[in-house]
């Protein structure tokens, strides 16, 4: 099974409001074209039609069943987008400790957070992941203290739950698989 | 309470997280539609609750929900309802829902302006942050409006964190809200200097985004980003910085110039693939750009070419594609240099990767020459018909017409040949590219006269298999094909072999399954081809023939009276109503086909697609002005429906226009009259087939059916492109052999003669003769066609409101609105009289406004020249004395040479004189010394007393450049550094940096090989004084000098940096220090010495620190500070001029500034605050200052006092 993590610049589900049904037809239409392609092609797509204008180009990247597909214009470097992907497949396995599939299935929110501050309104914010992970951590510190006392009882609970779940297979192991492209220095 | 707060999150536990929201829709798989609209009850229920953790959680899968393709909007209120909630953890919700879900239609929107301004000046930097994350996505124009001044706070605010996403939003709030654009400008150019790396990446994206859009605009802040360029190290930044210049190069051949050697070095010296592409990405830019003026950048291109091929070789298909990408940007201007890779692209052609095929044909385009065209084209042939999936299949398609009609045709030599080719490609199905065939045809037999015998004979065999052709359906594309077909065989019947034959094709009952406008061109040529066997017949006498071609018309010709296309159903009454006449008069033995014919007698000449356009306006016509003056605004609404009745009169007044009488009109009309009698271009009445036949609706549209064919259709009787290759080679080699032939003869002749010339016997392009006579038309255009070609501007482009110059004066009307609330708070800082707040401006009317942009206008007009000089002064490779702000890095990093003949080479000879080119590079001499150089050389050549003129004076650094009558001079250049210190070997220019960790200075010294010597062992020994000392490497004494970690060739120089730490900084300090260094050139190696003293000014101890009009206020409130003024009269320069080189000399920033007052802030490398109050007079300013050392403040002022006393 394929999960599909679509991350668009300026159009699709995060920087740029469209209509509901646009963007699960992006979401299809992406899908259809990322997913289909080998292994060992390019890494880029012109989706011109696909997200408007030929200026748009799809970049993906793909780590075990999932694929990373980014829509940037011309001001964007391809090779700096790879990079880029990269440097947020990392912070969320920082992040998630070892991230799964699941965890970004059933932690959407966090990935949004994540990501929000990698990229803002379609513009890339930063690229350093110690930065990154550092912002992070602090906004998780804060929102630990302010749940205080009364988080207690709901983490309890929350855990009591996950409890009860057929154990949640956690064979996806990013961290393990780590595909690098090579000649590609990361940015730091 | 505590017992409270844990009841109520008890009872909220068992409410659904989004956790068991996604694992319940996981668990749902077939009844998911329902689960989730039970979901979204049990969330209104939710947020009907006055607990906000509970809205919260219910907004938060909402965001899920919305994820999935589920309408949100509904909730927009209880969205902001949890965006107001004071915890950080709700907040961040609601603001993510809102990102998600707002937009510009939604209307509680306007609600938010408060909540947002709140939580932006929020203590915590979480509560801002998330904030401007949020409303990067949803801003609106009202919101940009309303909250550009709080963002342009926050662009100075305390924490880096804020500083980036304050600066990266403002590209959005550009985006919404132009106006604020020149106000925020200044400061956002201020960032690209910022301390932290992530501000400074933030402010050259902006900048990059919005020069990317209109870049000449930015042309001026070049110099900056070249400075940028030279010393980043973050290769983000690098990327953007040098694609910006890609994109400014075009306008400026000069920058690409200078860029080309930096550039160079960074592919030679970087290990990061993305840089080394953008650098070969921009270095080709330049060439291109370059490329009118200098021919010969050989090393540039053969350095891309190479590192290009490098990366196409690379087993990595990114690299591959990106290689060919920015291949195919050099074959435009330099095709040679790619056309010797032809084989690495044909290889690519066979990849099985479609992206890297598709670059690779793309290339081709460059590639091809008479030559090996059909070679080529055969080659794309065989993928055609290999091809699986019609896209590729298209993109073949096109690009095999491309390139065969490329420039007119250029290097197709047998157009048999190529319309062979043609005919062949419509034997692909279910392509969406028949028109483009179409057109082709027609063109081809159009324009090349010599064709159209054999281009109908295919044509008509083509028609007559019409079956094949348009075999599965009307949806299919090549049946446009037909239109061609058609049209060619009736317009030029007189070349057809069986006329008769044709005909009867052409009126089979399966043609009415053709879309309408190809059955319409159908009947319009069946007349003509009707009338040229009428013709026939009636020359040869043949009467009943001639009858049985007209019964035959009118026995078929009802079919098409029946269609259900309009355009058809009237044409085919209309001929058939015709023939039926025809046929009456035949009956009476009357001759008609002379009349018959005479319908189409004439030719069609090619228009040129743009001619209807570049017909020049005719003198005295404004195309702008009112034909009738517009109702008058009083009229209101309800009024509006009369006017409707009114239109007949309305129309008659365009006949009434006020200016022109009617004898006039007459007169105008016979003179245009008379020169479109003279003019064998005007284009009569009836427009250009091909023209109206690419407006013909609808041909894109047509969906494409995808059809399996594994047996390419052979349509039966049509020669094989192949056998023209074939044909095409011998014919050259018996063309070659002639040649030689005669060659040989002349050469013989020649031998008896004297001398002969060594000729070889290459093969060129030129050798090849065309296998027919080929005169191709060209398209018409009117005689006096309008040069402009702006039909490509799009007027609903956003990215044109942000068309705005950067560098004239901000007016007052351009401030940004700011809030009310904040005047109260600044009154209650003590100076309270002296520190002006800008006002909130209410809205002008527009009118008012409109004017003063105009008046603006006129002033910028003046102003362009103005900044073109600026520009000048950077780009001239001659670089003024000790100026502009580049200076540093440039003679840094480059390497230079003093030879002063090169020195004073004037910019223009060397744009004229191209193959110096990369040799000036290299001696680009440095900046600083050029002052002294010049003191020194006291007979000036001609051409250096010009350049003195444009530069206006050469006195000390931070002289402004008098440039006369202008209100607004504009900045003069500056630069930090100084001379220390100069013999015949050295030069040393220096500056000094004050940084706020551990109360350090660093003094960075510029050292400049003046000599033919190499100089190595250079060691700097500072005597240091009780106050200030150097910082030694561990274990070295205080009598040991500090080596200079490089050696220096000659001519070149380099920058070395050195950290004191200064224990007291309240006075200004000199240290005495010597340079000792060894001088070897061939005859030897001598020690020499330089002595110098080191100048720390107070300023120097200060740094640029920017802070809050509010934290200000409280500061000066404070009264801790100590207070001082001075006073310096006689001061023209302008305001702005004044604070940046405040800013730049001392190290201050502008709080504040309203007119010409200003509140500026510093801070020392100790802590000590800084605050200035500038206020200029008529020609004087005044500075007070308060500071928590006064010592240190009358030191600072008395060297401001001598900044300003120089302005």
């Amino acid at each position: 099974k394929v999960q599909l993590f679509l991350i668009f610049k300026n159009s699709g589900f995060l920087w740029f409001r469209i209509s509901e049904d646009t963007q699960q037809q992006i979401i299809r239409e992406t899908f259809h074209l990322v997913s289909k392609r080998d292994e060992n092609v390019c890494n880029f797509l012109e989706g011109g039609l696909l997200i408007g204008g030929s200026d748009n180009k799809l970049i993906y990247r793909h780590y075990a069943t999932l694929y990373f597909v980014f829509c940037v214009d011309s001001s964007e470097s391809e090779l700096g987008i790879l990079d880029l992907i990269q440097v947020f497949v990392e912070t969320l396995d920082k992040c998630f400790e070892n991230v799964c599939e699941l965890d970004l299935i059933f932690h959407v929110d966090k990935v949004h957070n994540i990501l929000a501050e990698m990229v803002m309104g379609g513009m890339v914010l930063e690229t350093n992941m110690n930065e990154i992970v550092t912002q992070i951590d602090a906004q998780n510190k804060l929102e630990k203290s302010e749940a205080g006392l009364a988080g207690a009882p709901a983490r309890a609970v929350s855990a009591v739950k996950n409890m009860n779940l057929p154990e949640i297979p956690r064979n996806i192991n990013i961290g393990d698989i780590s595909i690098k492209v090579p000649n590609l220095p990361s940015f730091k | 309470m505590a017992l409270k707060m844990v009841k109520g999150s008890i009872d909220r536990m068992f409410d659904k997280n989004l956790q068991d929201l996604v694992r319940g829709i996981r668990n749902h798989k077939e009844d998911e539609a329902k689960y989730i609209s039970q979901c979204i009850d049990e969330i209104k229920q939710e947020l009907k609750q006055d607990n906000i953790a509970v809205k919260a959680n219910a907004v938060c899968k909402l965001t899920y929900l919305q994820m999935l393709g589920y309408d949100i909007s509904w909730a927009a209120f209880n969205i902001i309802e949890v965006m107001s909630a004071s915890k950080f953890t709700f907040k961040r919700i609601g603001y993510l829902a809102a990102s998600q879900s707002f937009h510009e239609g939604t209307d509680v929107i306007m609600l938010t302006t408060n909540q947002i301004r709140k939580d932006l000046s929020s203590p915590s930097q979480y509560d801002t942050g998330v904030a401007l994350t949020g409303l990067s996505c949803f801003v609106t124009p009202d919101l940009a409006r309303d909250l550009a001044n709080d963002i342009m706070t926050l662009m100075s605010h305390t924490k880096p964190y804020i500083r980036k996403k304050a600066v990266l939003i403002m590209y959005k709030v550009f985006l919404k809200y132009p106006e604020s654009l020149r106000p925020a400008f200044p400061r956002l150019k201020e960032k690209l200097e910022d301390p932290d790396p992530g501000v400074q990446s933030a402010a050259v994206n902006v900048i990059c985004e919005l020069a990317r859009r209109n870049p000449k605009n930015y042309l001026s802040l070049a110099p900056l980003f070249f400075k940028l360029m030279t010393s980043s190290t973050n290769n983000w930044v690098l990327i953007k910085i040098i694609k910006l210049f890609g994109a400014l190069t075009p306008l400026e051949p000069r920058l690409g110039k200078k860029l080309i050697e930096p550039l160079t070095n960074l592919i030679h010296s970087t290990s990061a693939m993305s840089l080394l592409y953008e650098c070969v990405n921009t270095v080709i830019a330049v060439l291109i750009s370059l490329s009118s003026g200098m021919p010969n950048h050989s090393a540039s291109i053969q350095l891309c070419v190479q590192k290009l091929r490098i990366l196409i070789e690379d087993s990595d298909q990114n690299l591959k594609y990106l290689g060919l990408l920015a291949m195919s940007k050099i074959l435009k201007t330099h095709p040679k240099s790619v056309q010797s890779h032809k084989d690495l692209i044909l290889q690519c052609l066979d990849d099985k990767d479609e992206s890297i095929r598709l670059r690779a044909l793309d290339l081709l385009y460059g590639m091809v020459s008479k030559k090996n065209l059909m070679e080529i084209v055969k080659k794309l042939m065989t993928h055609v018909d290999k091809a699986e999936g019609t896209t590729y299949r298209d993109e073949l398609l096109t690009k095999i017409i491309d390139i065969c009609s490329q420039s007119n045709y250029q290097h197709i030599t047998n157009f048999e040949w190529y319309i062979s080719i043609l005919v062949e490609l419509t034997r692909l199905e279910g392509t969406r590219h028949g028109h483009l065939i179409a057109a082709q045809m027609l063109d081809v037999a159009i324009r090349v006269k010599a064709i159209r015998k054999f281009a109908v004979s295919q044509m008509s065999t083509l028609l007559d298999n019409a079956h094949l052709v348009a075999s599965s359906t009307q949806r299919n594309g090549i049946c446009e094909v037909l239109y061609a077909a058609t049209w060619i065989c009736g317009e030029f019947s007189e070349h057809l072999q069986e006329p008769q034959h044709t005909l009867e094709a052409m009126l089979r009952p399966k043609v009415t399954t053709l879309p309408g406008h190809i059955q319409a061109v159908y009947v319009q040529n069946v007349v003509k081809l009707y009338a040229s066997i009428l013709q026939q017949k009636e020359q040869a006498a043949e009467t009943e023939a001639a009858q049985a071609v007209t019964q035959l018309m009118v026995d078929r010709l009802p079919q098409f009276v029946q269609s259900a296309d309009l355009e058809v159903q009237e044409r085919a009454s209309c001929i058939l109503q015709l023939v039926k006449h025809v046929q009456k008069l035949q009956a009476k033995g009357v001759p008609v086909a002379e009349e018959v014919s005479a319908l189409f007698a004439g030719e069609l000449n090619p228009v040129a697609p743009k001619a209807q356009k570049k017909v020049p306006v005719p003198e005295g016509l404004d195309l702008d002005a009112w034909i009738n003056e517009p109702l008058s605004d009083s009229e209101s609404e309800d009024e509006k429906p009369k006017a409707m009745f009114h239109e007949e009169e309305q129309r008659q007044a365009k006949h009434r226009l006020p200016e022109v009488d009617e004898e006039e009109l007459a007169r105008r009309r016979e003179a245009r009259k008379q020169e479109q009698a003279n003019n064998p271009f005007y284009i009569k009445s009836s427009p250009s087939p091909q023209k109206r036949y690419q407006d013909s609706p609808g041909v894109e549209h047509i969906p494409v059916v995808q059809i399996d064919l594994s047996v390419p259709l052979k349509v039966p009787g049509l020669p094989l492109s192949d056998q023209y290759v074939r044909l095409e080679e011998e014919r050259r080699h018996r063309q070659r052999l002639e040649k030689d032939k005669r060659r040989k003869k002349r050469r013989d002749k020649e031998k008896k003669g004297k001398r002969r010339h060594g000729s070889l016997p290459t093969e060129s392009d030129e050798d090849i003769a065309p296998a027919q006579q080929v005169d191709i038309v060209t398209e018409e255009m009117p005689e006096n066609a309008l040069p402009s070609d702006e039909d490509d501007k799009d007027p609903n482009d956003p990215y044109r409101a942000l068309d705005i110059d950067l560098d004239k004066p901000l007016a007052d009307s351009e401030k940004l609105p700011v809030q009310k609330h904040r005047n109260a708070e600044n009154a209650k800082s003590p100076e309270k009289e002296d520190v002006p707040v800008v006002e909130k401006k209410s809205k002008k009317p527009k009118k008012k406004e409109k004017k003063h942009k105009e008046k603006e206008r006129d002033k910028e007009k003046k102003k362009e020249k103005k900044k073109g000089e600026d520009l000048d002064f950077w780009l001239s490779t001659t670089p003024p004395p000790a100026a502009v702000p580049s200076t540093d890095t440039l003679s840094a990093n480059t390497n230079t040479d003093a030879t002063p003949k090169d020195e004073v080479e004037e910019p223009r000879r060397e744009a004229q004189d191209g193959e110096d080119e990369d040799q000036d590079q290299e001696k680009k001499p440095s900046k600083h010394k050029k002052k002294h150089k010049k003191e020194k050389e006291e007979q000036p050549k001609d051409k250096k007393r010009s350049r003195k003129k444009l530069l206006g004076s050469e006195e000390a650094p931070g002289e402004p450049v008098q440039n006369g009558a202008l209100e607004e001079e504009p900045l003069p250049p500056m630069s930090s550094y100084c001379l220390l210190a100069k013999n015949s070997y050295i030069k040393m220019t220096y500056s000094v940096q004050g940084s706020l960790q551990d109360s350090q200075v660093t003094v960075s010294i510029i050292l400049e090989n003046l000599s033919g010597s190499v100089l190595k062992s250079m060691e700097l020994s500072v005597l240091d004084s009780l106050n200030t000392r150097m910082a030694r490497p561990e274990g070295s004494s205080v009598h040991d000098g500090v080596p200079v970690p490089f050696q220096l060739p000659p001519g070149v120089s380099n920058e070395a940096q050195f950290v004191f730490t200064v224990q007291s900084i309240v006075m200004a300090q000199k240290l005495k220090g010597t340079l000792s260094f060894i001088a070897k050139d061939d005859a030897g190696a001598t020690h020499e010495k330089l002595d110098f003293k080191l100048h720390f000014s107070c300023s120097s101890y200060l740094t640029t620190t920017p802070c809050y009009s509010d934290a200000f206020a409280k500061l000066l409130e404070s009264g801790d500070l100590s207070m001082s003024s001075i006073r310096v009269d006689g001061i023209s320069m302008s305001f702005q001029n004044l604070l940046t080189k405040i800013c730049f000399h001392h190290h201050f920033s502008v709080v504040e500034r309203v007119d010409s007052c200003a509140s500026m802030y510093s801070r020392s490398i100790q802590g000590h605050h800084v605050c200035l109050l500038v206020k200029k007079g008529e020609n004087s300013v005044s500075v007070d200052g308060k500071c928590s050392d006064s010592t240190l403040l009358s030191n600072v002022l008395e060297e401001m006092k001598a900044t300003l006393a120089m302005c």
